[in-house]
Parts: C-alpha cells; sequence; structure tokens
C-alpha cells in the first residue's frame, strides 16, 4: 500500500469570488484607516474618550494613530485652529500620501464655532478640503462613530483609480 | 495686617497718586504715567512687591484719554496684591517700561502692546508674541471689526 497524502476533495464552491476592481480595493481601504490627530484644543478630551476602551474606534480598523502624515490616510482635526497656526495645517495636509480624508472634528474645525473674531480660523475648509464634518462642542462618542462609519461608507462608494493625475 | 501694609503704602505714594483705594482686598492706585517708574520703585524696594503678576490695558472708546494701563503686583513677604492704573491717551500711548524691574515684564509688555497698541518705552522687543508677523491693527481695542480676517493662508475658491 503506497499512501498517498491526503488531499481535500474539490468541491466546486468558494473557489474563486468575482468582484469589481472599485469595490474591492475601497471595502480594504475603508477597513485600514491610520487617523493622523491634529489635536488643538478641548476636543481631544473626546477624542480619547473615543479612542479608549469604552467605545473603540478599533472596531472600525481607525484606531492606531500615526504621529506622522507621511504614514496616515486620514487627517482629523480635532479642535480650534487659529490663523498662526493654518500654515502648519495646510503643510500637514501636503504632507500626506493618496488617497487622503479629511475630518473636521467638532464644531470649531467645522467652522469656527463661537470663535468669531480676530484669531481663529472659520471653518478648516477654508484651506483644505473636508470629507466629512462632525458637529457639537463637544461631540458625542457615538457621533463620531456614527461620522467613522459614514466615511467608511464613502469610501466604499467611491472610485479608486490606481494612477491618478497626481501620482 | 494688609491694612497696615497698605496704609504704609497709601502714606508713601499718598502724594502722587490721584486715587489710593482698597477694593476686594487689593489696594488700587491711580497715578500719573511721569510717576509710574518711582512708585514701582517704592512698591517694589519699600514693600516687597516683588512679583510682578500682569500688565494690561482697558478702552474706554468715547473717553479722554482713552486707555488704562493696568498692572498687578503681588508681594510674597505681605501676601498682599496692589494694582496700578494710569491713563494714556490713543494719540500717545505711552507708558514707561518695567523690564528693568521685573524681567517678566519684557514679555507681558509685548502682549499688551499687540492687543492694545501700548507703546513701553525702553522696551526694545515690541515684537508679536501671541499674533503673527503682518497683523495689522490692534484686536483688543474697542474700534477693531470683530469679524475681520488675517489670514495667512489664502483660503480656497470654492468652499464645498
Amino acid at each position: 500500500m503506497n499512501a498517498q497524502p491526503a488531499r481535500p476533495a474539490p468541491s466546486g464552491a468558494f473557489e474563486y469570488l468575482t468582484t469589481k476592481k472599485d469595490e474591492f480595493v475601497g471595502w480594504a481601504r475603508k477597513f485600514s484607516l491610520f487617523p493622523y490627530p491634529f489635536v488643538t484644543a478641548c476636543c481631544a478630551m473626546e477624542f480619547m474618550s473615543v479612542s479608549a476602551t469604552l467605545y473603540d474606534t478599533d472596531r472600525f480598523g481607525a484606531a492606531l494613530p500615526r504621529f506622522t502624515p507621511r504614514q496616515s490616510d486620514l487627517l482629523m482635526v480635532v479642535g480650534t485652529v487659529t490663523h498662526k497656526q493654518a500654515p502648519v495645517l495646510k503643510k500637514v495636509y501636503e504632507q500626506m500620501c493618496e488617497p487622503k480624508w479629511v475630518i473636521a472634528f467638532g464644531v470649531c474645525a467645522t467652522s469656527g464655532g463661537f470663535y468669531q473674531n480676530y484669531a481663529a480660523l472659520p471653518g478648516i475648509d477654508r484651506i483644505i478640503p473636508v470629507d466629512l464634518y462632525i458637529p457639537g462642542c463637544p461631540p458625542r462618542p457615538e457621533m463620531v462613530i456614527d461620522g467613522i462609519m459614514k466615511l467608511q461608507d464613502k469610501i466604499a462608494r467611491e472610485r479608486h483609480p490606481i494612477i491618478t493625475d497626481r501620482f | 495686617m494688609n491694612e497696615a501694609v497698605f496704609a504704609q503704602v497709601r502714606e508713601h505714594v499718598g502724594a502722587v497718586a490721584r486715587e489710593a483705594a482698597v477694593t476686594n482686598g487689593v489696594l488700587a492706585l491711580l497715578i500719573e504715567p511721569a510717576s509710574l517708574l518711582e512708585v514701582v520703585r517704592a512698591l517694589k524696594n519699600a514693600f516687597g512687591f516683588d512679583m510682578f503678576l500682569d500688565v494690561t490695558a482697558v478702552d474706554w472708546p468715547g473717553r479722554e484719554p482713552r486707555f488704562d494701563v493696568v498692572w498687578h503686583f503681588y508681594s510674597t513677604k505681605h501676601f498682599v496684591r496692589v494694582r496700578v492704573k494710569t491713563r494714556v491717551a490713543v494719540a500717545d500711548p505711552t507708558v514707561d517700561t518695567l523690564a528693568p524691574f521685573y524681567g517678566s515684564a519684557r514679555f507681558m509688555e509685548r502682549e499688551c502692546h499687540e492687543m492694545y497698541g501700548i507703546v513701553f518705552r525702553g522696551n526694545d522687543d515690541l515684537r508679536p508674541i501671541l499674533l503673527y508677523e503682518g497683523f495689522e491693527g490692534y484686536p483688543l481695542r474697542k474700534d477693531y471689526p470683530k469679524q475681520k480676517e488675517q489670514p495667512l493662508v489664502p483660503y480656497r475658491d470654492a468652499k464645498p
């Protein structure tokens, strides 16, 4: 008797999947967000809360903060941005590789909030494009989680060109 | 104990102070700009007011002279505070610097200068400290437009 190695019999089911490139790449990208937290003000407390165990953004694959913009693809602007700080934010955004998304976290990053004065930038969308706004002063963790899920939906529905005009 | 110190201070500077009243446990002196150095020297050397707490200004639009310049000092010997006020006109908002007495006055005078336009004679470094280079105007004056913006980064054209 010569022993043959045991091989599972091909069943003919689930050996291949067919999908579209954009759906597949979008599915991969939406679960591998690497956020860069640009944290300037009191919303940071809520950001810590939503990142920590109780609310746990790790569930969405959006937990591991990269503290260099060059390794991240999600810019979370958390808190008030002043005119003096605007060049820094612009430079951080420009250092990030494509593809990249931006969340305005809290009302100050969204519109300046109640800081309608000489010092504050009235919304970061004056200087960089924003994909998602999360209102609130500060936003509840549930709103942040809802925002991240909406951003994931947006990423899943997007076109994901392999070669763009910027690459 | 506060009253004893305050009585001594009042006796000492009474000749140059236009007002000297105790409000909320703080001795408030109103003096002429010309006698500032004399009063502060006495406060520091004779009465132990060795901590410079703050210098700021108050804008009274319509009043002449328009600005109050306000200093606060604290005595770590007697545990009391004193407030020194003087009035300057908008045409020449100049007072003497206190940097020779208190080193920390250099930074606080920079802030007061950029926010209110008060000039501190003798402080050779009145660059902006909280604002940025190129900022025009004095934002905490009452006649500064509330929503005027002086952005450093040009705005994007289309706001989504």
